[in-house]
């Protein structure tokens, strides 16, 4: 800074009226924050490389599970697009989960923990904007996470298996196309309960200031209901647990569709998502930022 | 300067923040001019960052309020910030990112055009060669100079800034306050915390000195030199019954005995009574010298005494200087 005098002044601002940043903006760069993130790559390499390690091990052991419980397994060497759908059913209790948590979780309190909330508070966007930015961008990963997931399950079965017709939980057969379809449909409606897991997750980021707690008190509370769920006695409630929603999808692959777990599901998630994140925004506008 | 009927750049009115127990600030008021480069001066743990965090909006006020530009931050939001830029501790950054990327993002932030002063502003704090880098591997006082530049990015008429010279060798500290100079003298105002008086003494012209929570001091500095009154030196035949008479000499204030001679303060009419009152009463006056930089002997006294007790204060004093943790008068 020696040679100060030297360079250009900088000038006074002028009087005139500023265009502000949009909620996008702010987005983009919630984005571009993640994507030079080491721990970004956690999760989703979890979901990766879990389809690819299943069918690996399929192949290497030539297993022809036909007495198997589950119908997806029992021909999973029959048709590629079995696959896939198996590995929803494995991710989507707690591998999903955690990866769409280790986001959410981490995205406000891990700001507050380097102290960079203060440096992007101090700008020209509100805290409203910043949140939704950062809700966005943690749904936005949560989803990416379950469709790369799906995708790299496809692959690899179709690949080991080939693209052939499958038989759903109802026994009837749905051509390969269709099959793909219910495949990216059934991913799409699990999104729901995950997105609610997401927004529990960005409530305790918010609320805790600590990525660790927020991650591990969001992953508790899901083995807490799985925990619930197995108590005799307490069926009754069974089906308004936010884990049993992670089966919501199961209603596609029937023939006639049964769209009664959907819907409910839909309605149950909103009970503990929407004030989950209506709490998390009061939070993050109210809240003093004291540290860093 | 003239304020043109404008709300001024800061105005804060009975700020209060209470963290449980502890009452950081206490019933502070600010008045910061167009123009001015105005030292917020007070002892770690003073309440000074507690009170610019509140000016930016970062934490609510338990009490009172605080306007920047006649915005108010808490109703207004980021639109209270415009035309302002600054930070509180250290600026904190991505450390994942290189320092451009960083400039960018904030830029992104601030809009109006931000984007485009990007290397401007490395030029003007000196970064533009290793704004290629990733902040990870910053010294802090590069740190300090980015924390610079992305307040500039906003193109500030009010330049907020919490200590920007701590923790900083003296080549960086010398750099640091000759740019905030050369800012001032671009026209923008400067709000400046600092636990160093010769930084405040260097920079400022209006000062607020602050100690446990409340201010003791606003106003100009050279108002509080005279305020305070020259302080002069006295060598006598006879210091004890010198020490005697300059207790019951009106006009003489503070008179303190040190083994080496008599201190006190007074204008120079006292002076003149006091010599002559000397000399009536058979005492010969050896040397009898006026005494500069009472500055932080007045700090002192307003801070040591303002807050707390009314003790003596020259005894004050020189257990202030010693005590460097609490703040620093010398360098
Ligand atoms: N987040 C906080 N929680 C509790 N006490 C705090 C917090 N921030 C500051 N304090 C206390 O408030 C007082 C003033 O702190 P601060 O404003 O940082 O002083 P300064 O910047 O003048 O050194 C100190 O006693 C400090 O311990
Ligand atoms: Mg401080």
């Amino acid at each position: 800074m020696s040679s100060v005098a030297a360079s250009p002044p900088v000038g006074v601002s002028r009087s005139k009226r500023s265009r502000r940043p949009s909620t996008a903006t702010v987005y983009r760069w919630e984005l571009r924050k993640l994507v030079s993130q080491k721990r970004t790559y956690l999760g989703l390499a979890l979901v990766i490389i879990l389809p690819i390690f299943f069918v690996v091990f399929q192949n290497v052991h030539q297993r022809h599970d036909r007495g198997a419980d589950n119908i997806f397994a029992a021909q999973i060497t029959q048709s590629g697009l079995a696959t896939p759908v198996l590995m929803l059913l494995f991710l989507s209790v707690f591998m999903l989960p955690l990866a769409a948590v280790l986001v959410a979780g981490d995205i406000v309190a891990a700001e507050d923990g380097n102290g960079t909330l203060k440096t992007i508070l101090t700008r020209s966007v509100d805290r409203g904007r910043v949140f939704a930015a950062k809700a966005l961008a943690a749904v936005t990963y949560a989803a990416i996470a379950v469709f790369l997931s799906a995708a790299v399950a496809t692959v690899a079965g179709v690949a080991s298996w080939g693209f052939q017709s499958v038989r759903t939980f109802s026994g009837t057969v749905v051509s390969a196309p269709e099959a793909l379809l219910l495949v990216f449909a059934s991913n799409a409606i699990y999104l729901i309960p995950l997105l609610t897991v997401a927004a529990i997750g960005l409530l305790l980021s918010t609320a805790t200031r600590n990525s660790a707690a927020a991650v591990v008190g969001t992953i508790g509370l899901v083995i807490l209901l799985f925990i619930i769920a197995q108590i005799p006695g307490l069926e009754g409630i069974k089906p308004y647990l936010l884990t049993e929603q992670f089966e919501n999808w199961h209603g596609l692959l029937r023939t006639p569709t049964d769209w009664a777990p959907i819907a409910h599901s839909a309605w149950v998630c909103a009970l503990y998502g929407v004030p989950a994140l209506f709490a998390a925004y009061l939070i993050f506008l109210r809240r003093d930022v004291a540290g860093g | 300067m003239s304020d043109g009927g404008s709300p001024p750049p800061v105005k804060a009115r009975g700020l209060v923040k209470r963290y449980k127990e502890v009452l950081a600030v206490d019933h502070i008021d600010l008045n910061v001019r167009t123009g001015d480069v105005y030292g917020f001066l007070g002892p770690n743990g003073a309440g000074k960052t507690t009170t610019l965090r509140m000016a930016l909006g970062l934490i609510t006020p338990t009490e009172g309020t605080v306007e920047l530009f006649g915005r108010n931050p808490m109703r207004q939001g980021a639109r209270a910030l415009e035309g302002v830029a600054g930070f509180v501790e250290a600026p904190r950054f991505y450390p994942y990112l290189t320092g451009r990327k960083n400039l960018e993002l904030l830029a992104a932030l601030d809009g109006d055009g931000a984007s485009e002063r990007i290397d401007e502003v490395l030029g003007v704090v000196e970064l533009a060669p290793r704004a290629g880098h990733r902040v990870a591997g910053y010294s802090h006082g590069m740190r300090q100079r980015l924390g610079l530049a992305s307040a500039l990015l906003r193109r500030p008429r009010l330049l907020i800034l919490d200590e920007p010279a701590t923790g900083l060798d003296p080549a960086g500290m010398r750099d640091m306050r000759r740019l905030i100079r050369r800012l001032a003298d671009d026209g923008i105002t400067v709000l400046l915390s600092s636990h160093q008086l010769p930084e405040v003494q260097e920079l400022c012209d209006r000062v607020a000195i602050v100690d446990s929570g409340r201010v003791v001091y606003e106003g100009a500095l050279s108002d509080l030199r005279r305020q305070g009154g020259a302080g002069y030196r006295l060598r006598s035949t006879d210091d004890v019954r010198a020490l005697e008479l300059a207790r019951l000499q009106t006009g003489i204030e503070h008179p303190l005995a040190d083994g080496t001679g008599l201190g006190f303060q007074a204008d120079e009419d006292a002076v003149a009574a006091f010599s002559l009152a000397l000399g009536r009463a058979g005492i010969g006056i050896l040397a009898l010298t006026p005494e500069l930089a009472t500055l932080e002997d007045l700090f002192f006294r307003l801070t040591e005494n303002g807050a707390g007790g009314s003790q003596p204060n020259g005894a004050d004093a020189a257990q202030g200087v010693s005590d460097s943790d609490r703040l620093v008068a010398t360098q």
